[in-house]
C-alpha cells in the first residue's frame, strides 16, 4: 500500500486508517520523524491503493503515529509530536489539527498549519505517567468515544510502557482527553434536575436541627408564613445559633460524622432517591474500584457505597435501584462510569438481572433514579461526580 | 353546615377578582391569617370563594392538556405538625377517622376527628395543581400545621405497565395507588411538578384509586400529580372521577 526508500522525505510506518463516514472513501495516513505524514486512498473493497501511481500527499511534518477522524463537519489530523523511547525523558505528547477536506491544510487553534510543525494538544504527561504517544479512536456508539494510546513510562509499573485508554470529551469542536472515573468520594448529581443521589432515609442538618420558630425556611422567601417577617438577628439562643439567625455559631461546624447519623437508620435493603444536596452523610457515595471483577474499556468496575459503610447501590430484577445493606459482589452491584463528550457520565450497572438491555442510571422528575436505556439526545443520564 | 359546594362556582364559570384573598393561582406567596390554628374553628362563612376551585358539574373529567389530574375529593385540614420523614410519617399513618386508607367519600360526606367535624369536598381545578390554601380559607378552616388527605379515582380503559406516579407538593406528602405507598416526599417544599416520581407501577383496568397526604408547614399549600408513562411522558388516556362505578 505504501512504502519509502530510505531517501525520500518519508518513513513508511505508523499507519492509520480512515473510513469517511460522509463518502465510504478509506484513507490511509503513515509516516514517522524523517519526513512527512503522508495521506494515500485505498479501495474500501480490497484495502489496496485505490490509483497505486497517485503521488501521496503530504500533510505534516516532525510527528509520527499518525491517525484520522471525522466529526461534525471537520476532519481531525492526530500525529504523536516529541521523542520516544527514552523513559522518563521521553517528551513525546499527541497533537492534533483540523480540516474541512479530508486532504487538509490541517491547522491547529492558533492556525498553523500541520505541514510546518502545528499542532493542538490533546493529550501530554502528567500525574505518574510520560511521555502519551500514539492515538487510536473507539467509539462505543450511543456518543461515548474513547482512545487508546501509550504510555512512554508510567511510574507505578517501575518505568514500563503501558496502554492507556482515556474518555474522548469535545469541546468548541476540539477534542479533548477526559479521564477515567477515580476513587473517591462524590455527590452524584444529575446534570439534568441539580439533585443529587442519596440513601432515603432521613437526613440531618449538618451541624444539628435548629430550634425555635426561628428555623429553617421561616421568615424568608416562600417558606414564611403569611405575614410572618423575617426573623434575622434575634435573640442569642433563638433558633439554636448565638449568633441569631444568620450568624452562626462562631466556630467551624465539623462535617456530619456518618457512624453518628447513620446509627439511625433502618436496617436491611432501602431505597435510593434524589435530594437537594445538603453535604450530609446520606448524599455522599464512594466510588472503589473492586479488584478481579473485570472492566471495560479504561476502567475496572466499581462499588458504590454510601461513604462510610458498606450500604451499596445496586439494580433490581425491575430495573430500579437500592441499597443493599453490604456490598457482596455481585455483578448487579458493579458499575461502570464512562466519561461522555461534555465531560459528564454515564453511570450503568454490570448487569441488571432478568434484563436483555443494557440500562443506565437516570433521572426521572426532581426526585427519583431509576434505570432506563441510554439516551445520548437526554441529559436524563448524564450525571455529574462533584467533590462534596 | 355551610360546605365548599355553597362556596364554589358551578363549573365552568369562575368570578374574577371577587376573591378575599390576592393568592395567585400558583400557590405563591399567600396574604391570610398568620398564626396556625391548633384548636378547631367553627366554620365561618362569608370568607368567599376559593378562586381556582370550582364543583364538578360532570360525572367524569380527562387529564389536563399535560396529563394533571384535576378532580379531587378534599377532607378539611387536621391538625399536624412537623415535615421531617418521620413526623410526615407518623402523621400519615395515624388513623383518624374509619377507613381512612381504604375509603373513597362522596362530596358532603363527614367524619370527625378530635371533636371537629370535617367534610369532604369534591372539586375541579382547570390549573396543574389544587390550591389548597384556597380551599381551605375559603372555608375559615387553619392553613398552616396541617394535613390533607386528598383521593381521586382513575379510571383506565385497559391495563397499563410501567407508568409513574409524579407529583408536586407543597410541601410534604405521601401518596398511594391502589393501596400501596408509592411516594413520599419531605420537609418543607414548594410544588415543582414531577418533584416526586413513583416506581414504576401497574394501572389497573378500570378504576384505580389515588389517595394522598399534604403536610403543611407555613404558607401556601398546593400540590399536583399525574402518571407519566414508560417513556417518561404524560399519561392522558384515562379519566378521573370521584365514584367508583363499579360498585
Amino acid at each position: 500500500m505504501a512504502s519509502s526508500d530510505g531517501v525520500e522525505d518519508c518513513n513508511a510506518i505508523d499507519p492509520g486508517v480512515f473510513l469517511d463516514p460522509t463518502d465510504g472513501r478509506l484513507w490511509l495516513t503513515y509516516g514517522s520523524y524523517f519526513g512527512y505524514i503522508r495521506l494515500v486512498e485505498l479501495d474500501p473493497k480490497t484495502g489496496m491503493r485505490i490509483n497505486p501511481n497517485d503521488q501521496p500527499r503530504d500533510l505534516a511534518i516532525n510527528c509520527e503515529a499518525s491517525d484520522m477522524m471525522y466529526h461534525d463537519g471537520w476532519y481531525y489530523l492526530l500525529a504523536t509530536h516529541g521523542s520516544c523511547c527514552r523513559g522518563s525523558d521521553s517528551g513525546y505528547n499527541i497533537r492534533l489539527g483540523r480540516a474541512r477536506k479530508v486532504t487538509g491544510p490541517f491547522l491547529d487553534a492558533m492556525g498553523v498549519d500541520m505541514i510546518q510543525g502545528g499542532g493542538k494538544l490533546l493529550i501530554g504527561s502528567g500525574g505518574r505517567v510520560v511521555g502519551a504517544g500514539h492515538f487510536g479512536l473507539l467509539d462505543l456508539g450511543d456518543g461515548v468515544q474513547k482512545f487508546s494510546m501509550h504510555w512512554e513510562t508510567d511510574f507505578d509499573r517501575g518505568g514500563a510502557s503501558v496502554l492507556d485508554i482515556r474518555p474522548l470529551l469535545w469541546k468548541d469542536g476540539w477534542p479533548v482527553a477526559g479521564d477515567n472515573a477515580r476513587e473517591g468520594t462524590y455527590e452524584i448529581e444529575s446534570l439534568r434536575t441539580g439533585t443529587a443521589l442519596e440513601l432515603a432515609v432521613e437526613g440531618v442538618p449538618v451541624g444539628g436541627r435548629r430550634t425555635g420558630r426561628g428555623g429553617a425556611g421561616a421568615g424568608r422567601g416562600g417558606q414564611s408564613g403569611p405575614g410572618g417577617a423575617p426573623q434575622a438577628g434575634g435573640p442569642a439562643g433563638r433558633g439554636g445559633m448565638g449568633g441569631g439567625m444568620f450568624g452562626g455559631q462562631g466556630s467551624p461546624i465539623p462535617t456530619q460524622d456518618v457512624a453518628e447519623v447513620s446509627a439511625n437508620w433502618p436496617a436491611g435493603k432501602l431505597d435510593a432517591r434524589m435530594s437537594n444536596y445538603l453535604c450530609q452523610a446520606q448524599q455522599k457515595w464512594a466510588i472503589t474500584a473492586v479488584p478481579n471483577a473485570g472492566g471495560y474499556p479504561g476502567s475496572p468496575y466499581f462499588k458504590i457505597a454510601v461513604a462510610g459503610t458498606d450500604r451499596a447501590l445496586a439494580a433490581t430484577e425491575d430495573a430500579e435501584l437500592v441499597v443493599l445493606p453490604a456490598f457482596t459482589g455481585g455483578a448487579e452491584q458493579l458499575w461502570r462510569f464512562d466519561q461522555l463528550a461534555d465531560g459528564s457520565w454515564r453511570i450503568m450497572p454490570k448487569t441488571i438481572p432478568n434484563a436483555k438491555t443494557p440500562l443506565a442510571l437516570s433521572a426521572v422528575g426532581s426526585s427519583f433514579a431509576t434505570l432506563a436505556k441510554f439516551d445520548p439526545a437526554s441529559d436524563k443520564q448524564r450525571w455529574l461526580l462533584k467533590t462534596p | 353546615m355551610v360546605t365548599l359546594r355553597h362556596l364554589l362556582l358551578p363549573a365552568p364559570v369562575v368570578l374574577a377578582g371577587t376573591a378575599l384573598l390576592a393568592i395567585a393561582a400558583g400557590g405563591g406567596q399567600a396574604r391570610g391569617p398568620a398564626a396556625s390554628q391548633t384548636t378547631p374553628v367553627s366554620v365561618n362563612p362569608g370568607r368567599g370563594h376559593a378562586p381556582t376551585l370550582t364543583a364538578p358539574a360532570t360525572p367524569s373529567k380527562a387529564p389536563g392538556a399535560d396529563g394533571f389530574i384535576q378532580r379531587w375529593l378534599l377532607l378539611e385540614p387536621i391538625p399536624a405538625n412537623g415535615l421531617t420523614e418521620s413526623a410526615v410519617q407518623t402523621a400519615v399513618t395515624k388513623e383518624y377517622f374509619p377507613n381512612q386508607f381504604t375509603v373513597v367519600p362522596h362530596d358532603g360526606d363527614k367524619v370527625t376527628v378530635g371533636g371537629t367535624e370535617l367534610t369532604w369536598h369534591a372539586v375541579d381545578t382547570n390549573n396543574y395543581n389544587v390550591n389548597l390554601y384556597h380551599f381551605a380559607y375559603a372555608l375559615s378552616r387553619p392553613t398552616s400545621d396541617v394535613l390533607f388527605w386528598a383521593v381521586t379515582i382513575v379510571n383506565c380503559p385497559q391495563e397499563v405497565p410501567k407508568v409513574r406516579l409524579a407529583i408536586g407538593s407543597n410541601a410534604a406528602s405521601v401518596w398511594w395507588v391502589n393501596g400501596q405507598e408509592v411516594i413520599g416526599v419531605y420537609n418543607d417544599r414548594q410544588t415543582v411538578i414531577d418533584d416526586g416520581v413513583s416506581k414504576r407501577l401497574t394501572l389497573k383496568m378500570g378504576p384505580n384509586i389515588v389517595r394522598a397526604a399534604i403536610v403543611n408547614g407555613g404558607g401556601a399549600t398546593d400540590f399536583c400529580a399525574r402518571f407519566l408513562d414508560a417513556e417518561d411522558t404524560p399519561l392522558k388516556g384515562f379519566t378521573v372521577s370521584l365514584v367508583d362505578a363499579t360498585k
